[in-house]
Protein backbone atom coordinates (compact mmCIF):
# COMPACT_ATOMS: atom_id res chain seq x y z
CA UNK A 1 0.00 0.00 0.00
CA UNK A 2 1.37 3.50 -1.14
CA UNK A 3 2.23 5.91 1.99
CA UNK A 4 1.46 9.45 0.61
CA UNK A 5 -2.05 9.89 -0.89
CA UNK A 6 -0.59 12.43 -3.20
CA UNK A 7 3.51 13.00 -4.01
CA UNK A 8 4.11 15.70 -6.88
CA UNK A 9 7.87 16.43 -7.45
CA UNK A 10 9.20 19.61 -9.98
CA UNK A 11 5.73 20.60 -11.09
CA UNK A 12 6.15 22.75 -13.62
CA UNK A 13 3.10 24.55 -16.34
CA UNK A 14 3.00 27.66 -18.57
CA UNK A 15 0.22 29.47 -20.09
CA UNK A 16 1.93 31.51 -23.27
CA UNK A 17 4.09 33.79 -21.32
CA UNK A 18 2.96 33.66 -18.06
CA UNK A 19 4.62 30.93 -15.57
CA UNK A 20 1.56 29.52 -13.55
CA UNK A 21 3.47 26.93 -12.22
CA UNK A 22 7.93 27.32 -11.62
CA UNK A 23 8.37 23.31 -9.90
CA UNK A 24 6.44 22.54 -7.04
CA UNK A 25 6.76 19.67 -4.93
CA UNK A 26 4.34 18.57 -2.31
CA UNK A 27 3.79 15.50 -0.05
CA UNK A 28 0.37 14.23 1.70
CA UNK A 29 0.37 11.23 3.81
CA UNK A 30 -2.48 9.17 3.31
CA UNK A 31 -5.06 10.13 5.92
CA UNK A 32 -4.24 13.65 6.48
CA UNK A 33 -4.69 17.07 4.92
CA UNK A 34 -3.23 19.19 3.16
CA UNK A 35 -3.83 22.82 2.99
CA UNK A 36 -2.95 24.39 -0.22
CA UNK A 37 -2.24 28.94 0.52
CA UNK A 38 -2.01 31.34 -1.90
CA UNK A 39 -3.38 34.94 -3.02
CA UNK A 40 -5.77 34.46 -6.22
CA UNK A 41 -3.33 33.89 -8.98
CA UNK A 42 -0.88 31.64 -6.98
CA UNK A 43 -1.04 28.57 -9.37
CA UNK A 44 -3.49 26.68 -6.50
CA UNK A 45 -6.20 25.57 -8.71
CA UNK A 46 -3.63 24.84 -11.80
CA UNK A 47 -1.74 23.04 -9.60
CA UNK A 48 -5.49 21.28 -8.46
CA UNK A 49 -6.07 20.68 -12.12
CA UNK A 50 -3.05 18.80 -12.93
CA UNK A 51 -3.35 16.62 -10.30
CA UNK A 52 -6.72 15.63 -10.55
CA UNK A 53 -5.99 14.86 -14.69
CA UNK A 54 -7.64 18.16 -15.93
CA UNK A 55 -4.39 19.58 -17.27
CA UNK A 56 -1.25 18.08 -18.00
CA UNK A 57 2.10 19.58 -16.77
CA UNK A 58 5.04 20.53 -18.74
CA UNK A 59 7.76 19.10 -16.20
CA UNK A 60 7.69 17.20 -13.23
CA UNK A 61 5.70 14.13 -12.07
CA UNK A 62 2.96 13.45 -9.64
CA UNK A 63 1.86 9.95 -8.02
CA UNK A 64 -2.00 10.55 -7.06
CA UNK A 65 -3.56 7.34 -4.35
CA UNK A 66 -0.24 5.46 -5.90
CA UNK A 67 -1.38 5.92 -9.59
CA UNK A 68 0.76 8.27 -12.02
CA UNK A 69 -1.32 11.70 -12.95
CA UNK A 70 -0.05 11.33 -16.75
CA UNK A 71 0.32 8.25 -17.92
CA UNK A 72 -2.46 6.35 -15.73
CA UNK A 73 -5.17 8.97 -15.53
CA UNK A 74 -7.51 6.71 -15.55
CA UNK A 75 -6.48 5.14 -12.25
CA UNK A 76 -6.30 7.85 -10.60
CA UNK A 77 -9.90 9.16 -11.89
CA UNK A 78 -11.17 6.04 -10.38
CA UNK A 79 -9.66 7.02 -6.69
CA UNK A 80 -10.20 10.91 -6.84
CA UNK A 81 -12.69 13.13 -6.20
CA UNK A 82 -13.15 16.96 -7.42
CA UNK A 83 -15.05 19.38 -5.42
CA UNK A 84 -14.56 23.05 -7.26
CA UNK A 85 -14.33 26.46 -6.73
CA UNK A 86 -17.59 26.68 -8.37
CA UNK A 87 -20.48 24.65 -8.00
CA UNK A 88 -20.11 21.85 -9.97
CA UNK A 89 -23.75 20.51 -9.40
CA UNK A 90 -26.48 20.41 -11.77
CA UNK A 91 -29.17 23.21 -11.20
CA UNK A 92 -31.71 21.98 -13.02
CA UNK A 93 -31.57 18.41 -11.23
CA UNK A 94 -32.49 17.66 -7.89
CA UNK A 95 -30.24 17.07 -5.37
CA UNK A 96 -30.50 13.07 -5.05
CA UNK A 97 -30.80 13.35 -9.40
CA UNK A 98 -27.37 14.61 -8.94
CA UNK A 99 -26.05 12.30 -6.46
CA UNK A 100 -27.80 9.46 -8.37
CA UNK A 101 -26.30 10.18 -11.73
CA UNK A 102 -22.67 10.64 -10.43
CA UNK A 103 -23.47 7.28 -8.94
CA UNK A 104 -24.59 5.95 -12.29
CA UNK A 105 -21.96 7.20 -13.70
CA UNK A 106 -19.24 5.26 -11.25
CA UNK A 107 -20.65 1.99 -12.69
CA UNK A 108 -23.23 1.79 -9.50
CA UNK A 109 -26.39 0.10 -10.20
CA UNK A 110 -29.10 2.28 -10.10
CA UNK A 111 -30.92 0.57 -6.83
CA UNK A 112 -27.53 1.23 -4.82
CA UNK A 113 -26.73 5.00 -6.44
CA UNK A 114 -29.84 5.82 -4.87
CA UNK A 115 -29.45 4.04 -1.85
CA UNK A 116 -26.07 6.00 -1.70
CA UNK A 117 -27.41 9.40 -2.40
CA UNK A 118 -29.58 9.43 0.20
CA UNK A 119 -27.19 8.18 2.55
CA UNK A 120 -25.09 10.70 1.74
CA UNK A 121 -27.84 13.54 1.57
CA UNK A 122 -28.79 12.54 5.15
CA UNK A 123 -25.65 12.75 6.32
CA UNK A 124 -25.24 16.08 4.98
CA UNK A 125 -28.38 17.49 6.30
CA UNK A 126 -30.05 17.59 2.91
CA UNK A 127 -32.60 14.87 3.21
CA UNK A 128 -35.54 17.81 3.17
CA UNK A 129 -34.23 18.83 0.57
CA UNK A 130 -33.00 15.79 -1.58
CA UNK A 131 -36.54 16.34 -4.37
CA UNK A 132 -36.03 20.04 -4.95
CA UNK A 133 -34.12 21.41 -7.99
CA UNK A 134 -30.71 22.62 -6.60
CA UNK A 135 -31.18 25.89 -8.52
CA UNK A 136 -33.42 26.88 -5.36
CA UNK A 137 -30.50 26.06 -2.72
CA UNK A 138 -28.75 28.06 -0.61
CA UNK A 139 -24.64 28.61 -1.14
CA UNK A 140 -24.16 26.26 1.70
CA UNK A 141 -26.59 23.75 0.66
CA UNK A 142 -25.19 23.71 -2.41
CA UNK A 143 -21.75 23.23 -0.92
CA UNK A 144 -22.55 20.50 0.58
CA UNK A 145 -24.92 18.76 -2.22
CA UNK A 146 -21.40 19.33 -3.91
CA UNK A 147 -19.14 17.74 -1.46
CA UNK A 148 -21.39 14.83 -1.10
CA UNK A 149 -20.94 14.39 -4.79
CA UNK A 150 -17.97 14.02 -4.33
CA UNK A 151 -17.99 11.23 -1.57
CA UNK A 152 -20.61 8.81 -3.75
CA UNK A 153 -17.52 7.08 -5.07
CA UNK A 154 -15.96 6.81 -1.70
CA UNK A 155 -12.67 8.47 -3.00
CA UNK A 156 -9.19 7.81 -1.79
CA UNK A 157 -8.09 11.19 -2.30
CA UNK A 158 -10.42 14.56 -1.92
CA UNK A 159 -9.52 17.92 -3.76
CA UNK A 160 -11.31 20.51 -2.69
CA UNK A 161 -11.22 23.94 -4.63
CA UNK A 162 -11.88 26.76 -1.87
CA UNK A 163 -14.07 24.86 -0.21
CA UNK A 164 -15.99 27.79 1.46
CA UNK A 165 -14.99 30.56 -0.66
CA UNK A 166 -18.26 33.03 -1.60
CA UNK A 167 -19.78 31.72 1.60
CA UNK A 168 -20.53 33.83 4.96
CA UNK A 169 -17.46 33.21 7.61
CA UNK A 170 -20.45 31.95 9.99
CA UNK A 171 -21.17 29.25 7.68
CA UNK A 172 -17.91 28.10 6.97
CA UNK A 173 -18.14 26.07 10.56
CA UNK A 174 -20.45 23.66 8.75
CA UNK A 175 -18.08 22.65 5.48
CA UNK A 176 -15.29 22.48 7.88
CA UNK A 177 -16.95 20.09 10.32
CA UNK A 178 -17.52 18.12 7.27
CA UNK A 179 -14.72 17.89 5.97
CA UNK A 180 -12.78 16.68 9.10
CA UNK A 181 -14.66 14.03 9.22
CA UNK A 182 -13.69 12.43 6.22
CA UNK A 183 -10.43 11.75 7.44
CA UNK A 184 -12.01 9.81 10.31
CA UNK A 185 -12.38 7.16 7.32
CA UNK A 186 -8.71 7.57 6.39
CA UNK A 187 -9.33 9.89 3.45
CA UNK A 188 -6.36 12.12 1.77
CA UNK A 189 -7.65 15.93 1.65
CA UNK A 190 -5.81 18.54 -0.78
CA UNK A 191 -7.55 21.82 0.28
CA UNK A 192 -7.02 25.13 -1.64
CA UNK A 193 -7.93 28.44 0.56
CA UNK A 194 -7.19 31.75 0.68
CA UNK A 195 -8.27 32.44 4.65
CA UNK A 196 -5.28 30.86 6.73
CA UNK A 197 -7.79 30.25 9.34
CA UNK A 198 -9.23 27.42 7.03
CA UNK A 199 -6.09 26.24 6.76
CA UNK A 200 -5.28 26.29 10.50
CA UNK A 201 -8.64 25.05 11.56
CA UNK A 202 -8.27 22.05 9.01
CA UNK A 203 -5.11 20.91 8.12
CA UNK A 204 -2.36 19.07 9.28
CA UNK A 205 0.27 20.61 6.92
CA UNK A 206 0.40 23.53 5.26
CA UNK A 207 1.89 24.57 1.68
CA UNK A 208 1.80 28.07 0.68
CA UNK A 209 2.15 29.14 -2.70
CA UNK A 210 3.07 32.32 -4.15
CA UNK A 211 4.07 33.41 -7.65
CA UNK A 212 3.65 29.20 -9.28
CA UNK A 213 6.14 28.82 -6.20
CA UNK A 214 6.37 26.77 -3.05
CA UNK A 215 7.34 30.09 0.20
CA UNK A 216 6.82 28.04 3.08
CA UNK A 217 5.90 24.47 4.06
CA UNK A 218 5.49 22.87 7.79
CA UNK A 219 2.55 22.20 10.16
CA UNK A 220 -0.02 25.36 11.14
CA UNK A 221 2.70 25.60 14.50
CA UNK A 222 5.46 25.46 12.88
CA UNK A 223 4.07 28.70 10.06
CA UNK A 224 2.52 30.49 12.96
CA UNK A 225 6.44 30.78 14.80
CA UNK A 226 7.52 32.39 11.73
CA UNK A 227 4.60 35.02 11.72
CA UNK A 228 4.62 35.44 15.04
CA UNK A 229 1.30 34.13 15.85
CA UNK A 230 -1.47 36.10 17.22
CA UNK A 231 -1.51 39.86 18.00
CA UNK A 232 -3.47 41.32 21.08
CA UNK A 233 -4.83 44.56 20.99
CA UNK A 234 -6.36 46.76 24.00
CA UNK A 235 -7.92 49.30 23.82
CA UNK A 236 -8.15 51.44 27.33
CA UNK A 237 -10.74 53.51 29.14
CA UNK A 238 -8.86 56.09 30.59
CA UNK A 239 -5.35 57.27 28.59
CA UNK A 240 -4.04 57.71 32.19
CA UNK A 241 -3.40 53.97 32.06
CA UNK A 242 -1.57 53.31 28.77
CA UNK A 243 1.81 53.71 31.00
CA UNK A 244 0.97 50.31 33.51
CA UNK A 245 -0.79 48.94 30.72
CA UNK A 246 2.40 49.45 27.93
CA UNK A 247 4.84 47.82 30.82
CA UNK A 248 2.41 44.92 31.50
CA UNK A 249 2.37 44.20 27.69
CA UNK A 250 6.12 44.83 27.53
CA UNK A 251 6.54 42.16 30.17
CA UNK A 252 4.55 39.37 28.58
CA UNK A 253 4.91 39.51 24.96
CA UNK A 254 8.87 40.48 25.21
CA UNK A 255 8.26 43.43 22.85
CA UNK A 256 7.55 46.73 23.31
CA UNK A 257 3.42 47.61 21.90
CA UNK A 258 2.73 50.03 19.55
CA UNK A 259 0.27 52.93 20.37
CA UNK A 260 -2.05 53.42 17.79
CA UNK A 261 -4.85 55.78 17.37
CA UNK A 262 -7.65 56.00 20.14
CA UNK A 263 -5.77 54.83 23.15
CA UNK A 264 -5.28 51.35 21.68
CA UNK A 265 -1.81 49.33 22.46
CA UNK A 266 -1.17 46.31 19.73
CA UNK A 267 1.92 43.51 20.77
CA UNK A 268 2.55 40.35 19.04
CA UNK A 269 2.23 37.57 20.86
CA UNK A 270 3.79 33.89 20.72
CA UNK A 271 2.96 31.80 23.81
CA UNK A 272 -0.96 30.58 24.24
CA UNK A 273 -1.19 31.70 27.53
CA UNK A 274 0.15 35.50 26.56
CA UNK A 275 -3.97 36.64 26.49
CA UNK A 276 -4.70 35.08 29.57
CA UNK A 277 -1.65 36.46 31.17
CA UNK A 278 -2.41 39.56 30.26
CA UNK A 279 -6.28 39.98 31.21
CA UNK A 280 -4.81 38.80 34.55
CA UNK A 281 -1.99 41.28 35.02
CA UNK A 282 -4.67 44.09 33.64
CA UNK A 283 -7.15 42.85 36.50
CA UNK A 284 -4.63 42.76 39.49
CA UNK A 285 -3.70 46.34 38.22
CA UNK A 286 -7.21 47.58 37.96
CA UNK A 287 -6.41 49.05 34.29
CA UNK A 288 -9.97 49.19 33.00
CA UNK A 289 -10.18 48.26 29.43
CA UNK A 290 -13.34 49.20 26.46
CA UNK A 291 -11.76 46.37 23.94
CA UNK A 292 -9.35 43.47 23.71
CA UNK A 293 -9.19 41.26 20.87
CA UNK A 294 -6.58 38.89 19.75
CA UNK A 295 -6.25 38.72 16.12
CA UNK A 296 -4.80 35.90 13.86
CA UNK A 297 -1.85 37.30 11.56
CA UNK A 298 -3.85 38.22 8.27
CA UNK A 299 -2.89 36.16 5.09
CA UNK A 300 -1.05 39.51 4.19
CA UNK A 301 0.61 39.32 7.15
CA UNK A 302 1.30 35.60 6.54
CA UNK A 303 3.13 36.53 3.14
CA UNK A 304 4.33 39.60 4.80
CA UNK A 305 6.73 37.22 6.94
CA UNK A 306 7.34 35.16 4.70
CA UNK A 307 8.03 36.36 1.38
CA UNK A 308 9.07 39.92 2.73
CA UNK A 309 6.93 41.61 0.22
CA UNK A 310 3.78 42.23 0.33
CA UNK A 311 1.38 40.54 -1.65
CA UNK A 312 -1.04 41.50 -4.61
CA UNK A 313 -3.40 39.73 -4.09
CA UNK A 314 -6.03 40.73 -6.83
CA UNK A 315 -3.63 42.11 -9.69
CA UNK A 316 -2.63 39.77 -12.71
CA UNK A 317 -0.46 36.91 -12.22
CA UNK A 318 3.71 38.21 -12.28
CA UNK A 319 5.49 37.12 -14.97
CA UNK A 320 8.42 35.58 -12.88
CA UNK B 1 -15.92 0.54 -2.82
CA UNK B 2 -15.23 1.17 -6.32
CA UNK B 3 -17.19 -1.23 -8.34
CA UNK B 4 -16.32 -3.06 -10.83
CA UNK B 5 -13.16 -2.42 -13.64
CA UNK B 6 -14.36 -0.94 -16.89
CA UNK B 7 -16.95 -3.28 -17.71
CA UNK B 8 -17.93 -3.90 -21.41
CA UNK B 9 -19.92 -0.61 -23.33
CA UNK B 10 -19.24 1.98 -20.23
CA UNK B 11 -19.21 4.75 -22.71
CA UNK B 12 -22.60 3.62 -24.37
CA UNK B 13 -23.87 2.99 -20.42
CA UNK B 14 -22.45 6.45 -19.38
CA UNK B 15 -24.03 8.37 -22.50
CA UNK B 16 -27.22 7.30 -21.45
CA UNK B 17 -27.34 8.03 -18.03
CA UNK B 18 -25.96 11.17 -19.22
CA UNK B 19 -28.75 11.63 -21.95
CA UNK B 20 -31.17 11.12 -18.94
CA UNK B 21 -29.87 14.08 -17.34
CA UNK B 22 -30.22 15.97 -20.84
CA UNK B 23 -33.74 14.83 -20.52
CA UNK B 24 -34.60 15.68 -17.60
CA UNK B 25 -33.42 19.48 -18.35
CA UNK B 26 -35.89 19.27 -21.03
CA UNK B 27 -38.85 18.32 -18.63
CA UNK B 28 -38.42 20.99 -16.51
CA UNK B 29 -37.50 23.96 -19.71
CA UNK B 30 -38.48 22.60 -23.04
CA UNK B 31 -37.24 25.34 -25.18
CA UNK B 32 -35.69 23.49 -27.16
CA UNK B 33 -38.33 20.73 -28.63
CA UNK B 34 -40.68 24.66 -28.16
CA UNK B 35 -38.12 26.10 -30.85
CA UNK B 36 -37.90 23.07 -32.97
CA UNK B 37 -41.76 23.31 -33.21
CA UNK B 38 -43.02 26.66 -33.55
CA UNK B 39 -39.86 28.27 -35.71
CA UNK B 40 -40.94 25.47 -38.19
CA UNK B 41 -44.96 25.64 -37.72
CA UNK B 42 -44.73 29.00 -38.20
CA UNK B 43 -42.82 29.30 -41.53
CA UNK B 44 -45.36 26.59 -42.50
CA UNK B 45 -48.42 28.68 -41.72
CA UNK B 46 -46.48 31.52 -43.52
CA UNK B 47 -45.79 30.18 -46.60
CA UNK B 48 -48.69 27.99 -47.04
CA UNK B 49 -50.99 30.88 -47.03
CA UNK B 50 -48.89 33.36 -48.64
CA UNK B 51 -47.55 31.43 -51.57
CA UNK B 52 -49.62 28.69 -51.71
CA UNK B 53 -51.65 30.16 -53.86
CA UNK B 54 -49.31 31.22 -56.50
CA UNK B 55 -46.91 28.53 -56.11
CA UNK B 56 -48.67 25.86 -56.80
CA UNK B 57 -52.00 26.91 -57.66
CA UNK B 58 -53.92 25.86 -54.18
CA UNK B 59 -52.97 25.86 -50.77
CA UNK B 60 -53.55 21.53 -50.81
CA UNK B 61 -51.13 20.73 -53.29
CA UNK B 62 -48.54 23.38 -51.82
CA UNK B 63 -48.95 21.80 -48.76
CA UNK B 64 -47.69 18.72 -49.96
CA UNK B 65 -44.83 19.93 -51.29
CA UNK B 66 -43.93 22.13 -47.96
CA UNK B 67 -44.52 20.07 -45.28
CA UNK B 68 -41.41 17.10 -45.49
CA UNK B 69 -39.16 20.64 -45.78
CA UNK B 70 -40.71 22.00 -42.61
CA UNK B 71 -40.36 18.73 -40.68
CA UNK B 72 -36.33 18.52 -41.88
CA UNK B 73 -35.88 22.23 -40.57
CA UNK B 74 -37.46 20.96 -37.43
CA UNK B 75 -35.33 18.34 -37.07
CA UNK B 76 -32.40 20.26 -37.99
CA UNK B 77 -33.14 23.34 -35.55
CA UNK B 78 -34.46 21.64 -32.71
CA UNK B 79 -30.41 20.23 -32.31
CA UNK B 80 -28.88 23.68 -33.32
CA UNK B 81 -30.15 25.56 -30.50
CA UNK B 82 -30.28 23.00 -27.62
CA UNK B 83 -26.88 20.43 -27.81
CA UNK B 84 -24.11 23.52 -28.51
CA UNK B 85 -25.69 25.61 -25.88
CA UNK B 86 -26.43 22.82 -23.24
CA UNK B 87 -22.64 21.65 -23.82
CA UNK B 88 -21.44 25.50 -23.93
CA UNK B 89 -23.14 25.81 -20.30
CA UNK B 90 -21.75 23.06 -18.90
CA UNK B 91 -18.20 23.98 -19.66
CA UNK B 92 -18.71 27.33 -18.24
CA UNK B 93 -19.91 25.86 -15.18
CA UNK B 94 -17.79 23.29 -12.72
CA UNK B 95 -20.12 20.33 -14.25
CA UNK B 96 -17.97 19.02 -16.95
CA UNK B 97 -14.81 19.30 -14.60
CA UNK B 98 -16.45 16.69 -12.43
CA UNK B 99 -17.48 14.85 -15.22
CA UNK B 100 -13.96 14.93 -16.56
CA UNK B 101 -12.25 13.51 -13.49
CA UNK B 102 -14.82 10.79 -13.38
CA UNK B 103 -13.17 7.28 -14.88
CA UNK B 104 -15.80 7.97 -17.92
CA UNK B 105 -15.22 8.07 -21.53
CA UNK B 106 -14.45 11.38 -22.88
CA UNK B 107 -17.02 11.03 -25.23
CA UNK B 108 -19.79 10.39 -22.76
CA UNK B 109 -21.24 13.73 -22.14
CA UNK B 110 -21.06 14.60 -25.91
CA UNK B 111 -23.08 11.76 -26.95
CA UNK B 112 -24.95 11.90 -24.27
CA UNK B 113 -26.27 15.48 -25.11
CA UNK B 114 -26.58 14.67 -28.57
CA UNK B 115 -28.60 10.92 -28.05
CA UNK B 116 -30.95 13.27 -25.54
CA UNK B 117 -31.34 15.48 -28.62
CA UNK B 118 -32.67 12.47 -30.57
CA UNK B 119 -35.52 12.36 -28.58
CA UNK B 120 -36.29 16.14 -28.68
CA UNK B 121 -36.27 15.95 -32.10
CA UNK B 122 -38.33 12.43 -32.53
CA UNK B 123 -40.81 14.86 -30.58
CA UNK B 124 -40.46 17.65 -32.69
CA UNK B 125 -41.02 16.15 -35.59
CA UNK B 126 -44.17 13.99 -34.29
CA UNK B 127 -45.94 17.00 -33.44
CA UNK B 128 -45.03 18.58 -36.68
CA UNK B 129 -46.82 15.94 -38.15
CA UNK B 130 -49.63 16.48 -36.22
CA UNK B 131 -50.09 20.15 -37.55
CA UNK B 132 -49.25 19.22 -40.80
CA UNK B 133 -51.94 16.37 -40.77
CA UNK B 134 -54.49 19.01 -39.19
CA UNK B 135 -53.91 21.37 -41.97
CA UNK B 136 -54.76 19.12 -44.20
CA UNK B 137 -51.28 17.38 -45.74
CA UNK B 138 -51.64 13.16 -46.58
CA UNK B 139 -49.31 10.73 -46.89
CA UNK B 140 -48.78 8.89 -49.85
CA UNK B 141 -45.51 6.56 -49.30
CA UNK B 142 -46.85 4.19 -46.95
CA UNK B 143 -46.08 3.68 -43.32
CA UNK B 144 -42.35 2.29 -44.45
CA UNK B 145 -41.50 5.71 -46.30
CA UNK B 146 -43.05 7.67 -43.78
CA UNK B 147 -40.94 5.99 -40.92
CA UNK B 148 -38.24 6.35 -43.91
CA UNK B 149 -38.52 9.87 -44.08
CA UNK B 150 -39.05 10.66 -40.45
CA UNK B 151 -35.86 8.60 -39.57
CA UNK B 152 -33.97 10.35 -42.28
CA UNK B 153 -34.62 13.84 -40.64
CA UNK B 154 -34.08 12.54 -37.76
CA UNK B 155 -30.37 11.30 -38.47
CA UNK B 156 -29.53 14.49 -40.18
CA UNK B 157 -30.42 16.67 -37.24
CA UNK B 158 -28.04 13.84 -34.84
CA UNK B 159 -25.49 14.08 -37.58
CA UNK B 160 -25.90 17.98 -37.65
CA UNK B 161 -25.91 18.13 -34.22
CA UNK B 162 -21.90 17.66 -34.26
CA UNK B 163 -21.32 21.07 -35.63
CA UNK B 164 -23.22 22.37 -32.89
CA UNK B 165 -21.27 20.24 -30.37
CA UNK B 166 -17.64 21.32 -31.71
CA UNK B 167 -18.93 25.30 -31.91
CA UNK B 168 -20.85 24.57 -28.48
CA UNK B 169 -17.28 23.51 -27.43
CA UNK B 170 -14.52 25.92 -29.08
CA UNK B 171 -16.81 29.20 -28.19
CA UNK B 172 -16.91 31.35 -25.13
CA UNK B 173 -20.30 32.42 -24.84
CA UNK B 174 -23.59 30.61 -24.93
CA UNK B 175 -25.28 33.59 -26.78
CA UNK B 176 -22.46 32.84 -29.56
CA UNK B 177 -23.80 29.55 -29.90
CA UNK B 178 -27.78 30.89 -30.41
CA UNK B 179 -25.78 33.58 -32.84
CA UNK B 180 -24.15 31.10 -35.24
CA UNK B 181 -27.59 29.14 -35.67
CA UNK B 182 -29.59 32.27 -36.10
CA UNK B 183 -26.69 33.32 -39.15
CA UNK B 184 -26.68 29.63 -40.24
CA UNK B 185 -30.39 29.42 -40.36
CA UNK B 186 -31.26 31.37 -43.61
CA UNK B 187 -28.43 29.95 -45.57
CA UNK B 188 -29.09 26.66 -44.55
CA UNK B 189 -32.70 25.86 -44.16
CA UNK B 190 -34.19 28.61 -46.32
CA UNK B 191 -31.25 28.43 -49.01
CA UNK B 192 -32.72 25.31 -50.15
CA UNK B 193 -35.96 23.52 -51.93
CA UNK B 194 -38.27 24.09 -48.85
CA UNK B 195 -40.34 27.13 -50.18
CA UNK B 196 -39.53 25.80 -54.41
CA UNK B 197 -38.04 23.72 -56.52
CA UNK B 198 -34.43 24.56 -57.00
CA UNK B 199 -34.92 24.97 -60.81
CA UNK B 200 -37.21 27.93 -60.32
CA UNK B 201 -33.99 29.78 -58.65
CA UNK B 202 -31.78 32.21 -60.36
CA UNK B 203 -28.29 30.76 -60.85
CA UNK B 204 -26.13 31.91 -57.91
CA UNK B 205 -28.84 30.51 -55.22
CA UNK B 206 -30.03 27.52 -57.51
CA UNK B 207 -26.16 26.67 -57.25
CA UNK B 208 -26.07 26.89 -53.71
CA UNK B 209 -29.09 24.97 -52.69
CA UNK B 210 -28.20 21.98 -55.16
CA UNK B 211 -25.33 21.87 -52.93
CA UNK B 212 -26.54 22.39 -49.57
CA UNK B 213 -27.06 18.84 -47.75
CA UNK B 214 -30.24 20.52 -46.21
CA UNK B 215 -31.89 20.39 -50.12
CA UNK B 216 -31.13 16.81 -50.20
CA UNK B 217 -32.79 15.80 -47.23
CA UNK B 218 -35.78 17.82 -48.06
CA UNK B 219 -35.93 16.18 -51.22
CA UNK B 220 -35.18 12.75 -50.17
CA UNK B 221 -38.18 13.25 -47.62
CA UNK B 222 -40.40 14.91 -49.97
CA UNK B 223 -40.31 12.24 -52.46
CA UNK B 224 -40.94 9.43 -49.18
CA UNK B 225 -44.11 11.25 -48.07
CA UNK B 226 -45.10 11.65 -51.64
CA UNK B 227 -44.63 8.16 -53.04
CA UNK B 228 -42.93 9.83 -55.85
CA UNK B 229 -39.56 8.42 -57.17
CA UNK B 230 -36.83 9.29 -54.65
CA UNK B 231 -33.99 9.06 -57.42
CA UNK B 232 -30.37 9.82 -55.33
CA UNK B 233 -31.64 12.53 -52.49
CA UNK B 234 -31.39 9.42 -50.17
CA UNK B 235 -28.11 8.04 -50.94
CA UNK B 236 -27.26 11.31 -51.20
CA UNK B 237 -28.41 12.58 -47.26
CA UNK B 238 -26.67 9.04 -46.25
CA UNK B 239 -23.66 10.74 -47.81
CA UNK B 240 -23.95 13.60 -46.24
CA UNK B 241 -25.20 12.26 -42.74
CA UNK B 242 -21.86 9.99 -42.73
CA UNK B 243 -19.59 13.20 -43.98
CA UNK B 244 -20.69 15.18 -41.08
CA UNK B 245 -20.61 12.84 -38.59
CA UNK B 246 -17.31 11.39 -39.70
CA UNK B 247 -15.87 15.02 -39.84
CA UNK B 248 -17.16 16.85 -36.81
CA UNK B 249 -17.69 14.03 -34.30
CA UNK B 250 -13.93 13.36 -33.58
CA UNK B 251 -12.98 17.26 -34.07
CA UNK B 252 -16.03 17.72 -31.04
CA UNK B 253 -14.70 15.32 -29.02
CA UNK B 254 -10.96 16.21 -29.55
CA UNK B 255 -11.88 19.49 -28.74
CA UNK B 256 -13.61 18.71 -26.04
CA UNK B 257 -10.81 16.56 -24.16
CA UNK B 258 -8.61 19.34 -24.67
CA UNK B 259 -10.85 22.03 -23.59
CA UNK B 260 -9.65 23.77 -19.97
Amino acid sequence: MHEYGVVAEGLAKRFGKTIALDSVGLAIPRGQILGLLGPNGAGKTTLIRILVTLLRCDRGHARVAGFDVACQPVQVRRRIALSGQHTSVDEELTGLANLVMIGQLLDLPRRQATQRGTELLTRFGLQDAAGRPVAGYSGGMRRRLDLAASLVGHPEVLFLDEPSAGLDPGKREEPWRMIRGLTADGVTVLLTTQYLEEADTLADAITVIDNGQVVAAGTPAELKRQVGGHTVAVRLNDPADTGSAAAILTAVAGRRPQTSTRNELVVPVTGDDDLFEITTRLRERGVGVTELSLRLPSLDEVFLALTGTPTTTTGPTKAA
Amino acid sequence: MMPAHARPLGWLRHSLVLARRSMAKTRRNPGAVVNGVITPALFLVLFLYLFGGSVAGSTTGYLQYLFPGIVVMGAGLAGLVSTGTTINLDLKSGVTDRFRSLPISRIAPLLGSVLADIIRYLLAVGILFGIGILLGFRVHGGATATLAAAGLAVLFGFCLSWVTVLIGVLVRDANAVLAFSFITFLPLQLGTSLAAPTVTFPGWLRGWADLNPVSHVMDACRALLNGTPVTDTVASTLIWCALLFVVFCPLAVRAYGRQQ
